[in-house]
């Protein structure tokens, strides 16, 4: 038997944006699954093997007729429960003859399937992204499709901001962070990191965004759910007003949302947004947040994926060496102990060594 | 999903009869413990006069203790399979496979009619089992020829009281199967495990009721027929071959024996690879395939040799050999 993959396959995954999900077949790789997506005519998302019963051609290379897809090799049809409804040149349809329906909710401005067991699939496990819904919290995000690197390093990469110092300076990088205390706690499925920078001169994005003189208290908060979903609790209020006390009306309260999938080992599918309370009806400036975010290699996130993709190169060539772990790392280690632990559940206690942080 | 099955050692921890005539068997499978999910089945290597062969058992359970367990009924006109199993004693080694799965049970579905005949029982018991965990609403029918017959029957009855219905044929009780199906919720699905008779009614049925097609499930085993097997000669005027098909061989496992090139894939009269034009015949066919389609098994123009028979006669078939 192979190694168990690095990914719990018992959780719920984001696969798409809702908007990109069409009547019309979308192909993707999550957990190493290849999965055919499309929309009914009632707009329930479906979700399928993208392999064909017969003889493996992806189904995502056939068509829609009505809800069913039609193989584009030999015309075998399957229904939205990935059932055969259709075989050329028989009377009868093999009982046994059916590709794998993979549960799918859809919630929160994202299409979420569940590539392990059905039968596991609760909805309750659902993370909570609600900021993305787009009714408080305002923002357009986007999703780096087919990252190179294993999606722990992303989640290693939110779960740490002192990385904003080196690679982001001069949009949100400051030494303010690398200097301020940090505490994490967590629960069985969540991990948190809370950070408070008192009384400092808030870097440039977050200046321009409170247009206030003077010292700012900044915070960011850092909340993981296992498997891989982040939401990062991030805003300046002008010093003395209260924010670290719970008062944050005379700050700016902005969050950064971060779904991040297993495509293959060593590749993801990086599903993020940046949403914001303040200047809601503001379209321009959703504009340019996304921008400063993913804009021709210039964005934040284009910083982020630079290090990102060149960091898994690395691991690749280096495939015996381990990480080694710093202060700042607790954060990310937490989060991976919570992904160890949906592991050991799925494969038993033996499938990883505890404590192994990179292999 | 089609997975690729895995050969394990494992051993015969217990067996337990069920009736007079099925047996449980509880196997510890060594390596990686793979769990079944309802309605699976696994290859068992069995030997019959010495050489080995694979037989496929449902899953008995959920099996999720590390332990397989499978129930095999012993048949007079069996093929070996049974009786091989039947002298197995604790501690005899098996080799067994990781479980696989044709008969899927869905999830989600807000009704169920269930319907097991005879040994078809034990993935049917499976799927109970797992639908009293969801919630959802369904009904059992368990036909059997005999009252001895049952098997599992009083475990089920007291998980699912009232909703598991017998049939026992010899007191004069049979399944209504359209009544049954006209019962059931527009979008419930119906699951059937049984002799093929039993599973040709069903699908009759089904289709008479106008229900969607995929909606109806259904697994059957080979060696059920309309008629008891027996022995039977084949003919093949072009080969200048006749053939014997012993009661413990199937009519392909007889023709290859004797060196007919024949082709096939699943070994269990669904994909249909393994039929042969025939000829002539001066007894009945047994058509025991899911393949064809009642009036193709009427015009008795072919026949699926890795399961179905001839009784009362013998049959003349031509191969494709040119």
């Amino acid at each position: 038997m192979s190694e168990p993959k690095p990914f719990p396959l018992n959780a719920w995954y984001a696969a798409a944006w809702s908007h990109e999900i069409k009547h019309e077949l979308a192909a993707r790789t999550i957990c190493d699954r290849d999965i055919v997506l499309y929309r009914r005519a009632d707009g329930q998302a479906v979700a399928l093997e993208d392999a064909c019963w017969h003889r493996l051609l992806p189904l995502s290379l056939g068509r829609l007729k009505g809800d069913e897809v039609v193989c584009g090799y030999h015309g075998l049809v399957f229904n939205a429960a990935g059932r055969c409804t259709y075989m050329p040149a028989q009377k009868t349809i093999n009982p046994s003859a059916a590709v794998h329906a993979y549960p799918v909710i859809e919630r929160h401005r994202l299409v979420w399937i569940w590539p392990g067991d059905p039968a596991l699939a609760d909805p309750t496990k659902m993370p909570d992204l609600h900021w993305n819904d787009g009714t408080d919290w305002v923002g357009e995000g986007g999703t780096f499709y087919k990252l190179k690197c294993d999606y722990r390093l992303v989640v290693d990469n939110l779960m740490d901001l002192t990385h904003e110092t080196y690679v982001h300076v001069g949009s949100i990088g400051d030494e303010a962070i690398t200097g301020s205390p940090f505490e994490v706690s967590h629960t069985d499925r969540t991990a948190t990191v809370t950070r408070w920078m008192i009384n400092i001169d808030p870097p440039p994005f977050w200046a321009a965004q409170l247009a206030k003189p003077g010292k700012a208290d900044r915070w960011q908060i850092i909340y993981f759910q296992a498997p891989s979903v982040i939401v990062g609790d991030v805003g300046v209020a002008p010093t003395g007003t209260g924010a670290p006390q719970g008062d944050r009306s005379q700050g700016v309260n902005g969050a950064f949302l971060a779904a991040i999938t297993p495509e293959t080992e060593r590749t993801c599918h990086y599903f993020w947004n940046f949403v914001r309370t303040f200047k809601t009806d503001d379209a321009q400036l959703t504009r340019e947040i996304n921008r400063a975010h993913v804009s021709n290699g210039q964005g934040v996130y284009d910083q982020d994926v630079t290090v990102l993709e060149a960091q898994q190169k690395a691991i690749d060539r280096n495939p015996r060496q381990p990480f080694y772990n710093l202060n700042i790392d607790a954060g990310a280690l937490w989060a991976r102990r919570m992904i160890d632990r949906l592991l050991a559940a799925e494969h038993g206690q033996s499938a990883r060594p505890p404590g192994v942080a990179a292999e | 999903m089609a997975e690729a099955l895995d050969w394990r050692n494992a051993r015969l921890r217990a067996t337990r009869d069920l009736s007079p005539d099925i047996r449980l068997f509880e196997i510890e499978p060594a390596g990686k413990f793979v769990a079944p999910t309802p309605g699976s089945h696994f290859n068992v290597l069995v030997h019959i006069n010495g050489r080995p062969d694979v037989r496929n058992y449902s899953a008995v359970g959920p099996c999720t203790d590390g332990v397989y367990r499978i129930a095999v009924k012993r048949l007079a006109g069996s093929r070996g399979g049974s009786a091989y199993m039947w002298s197995l004693e604790p501690g005899a080694q098996l080799t067994i496979s990781t479980p696989g799965n044709h008969f899927e049970l869905s999830r989600g579905c807000s009704d169920y009619l269930l319907l097991a005949g005879g040994i078809g029982i034990t993935p049917i018991f499976t799927m109970t089992l797992a639908l009293i965990d969801t919630g959802a609403d369904f009904r059992l029918l368990y036909a059997v020829r005999r009252r001895q017959d049952l098997a599992l029957a009083d475990e089920l009855r007291e998980r699912v009281g009232r909703r598991l219905e017998l049939f026992v044929s010899q007191e004069g009780r049979r399944v209504d199967i359209a009544a049954e199906i006209a019962r059931l919720r527009p979008d419930g699905e119906f699951y059937v495990c049984g002799p093929i008779g039993m599973l040709e009614d069903a699908k009759r049925a089904w289709q008479q009721s106008g229900r969607p097609v995929d909606q109806l499930r259904f697994e059957t085993f080979g060696n059920s027929g309309r008629f008891a097997s027996e022995p039977f000669k084949v003919k093949i005027p072009r080969l200048g071959l006749e053939i014997d098909v012993p009661l413990t061989q199937t009519m392909l496992e007889a023709l290859e024996s004797a060196g007919v090139d024949m082709i096939y894939d699943c070994r269990r009269g669904e994909c249909g690879l393994c039929a042969l034009p025939i000829l002539q015949t001066d007894g009945i066919v047994d058509h025991r395939d899911v393949f064809f389609s009642d009036e193709e098994k009427a015009a008795n123009s072919k026949l699926c040799t890795c399961v179905s028979r001839v009784i009362g006669g013998s049959i003349s078939v031509d191969t494709a050999d040119r």
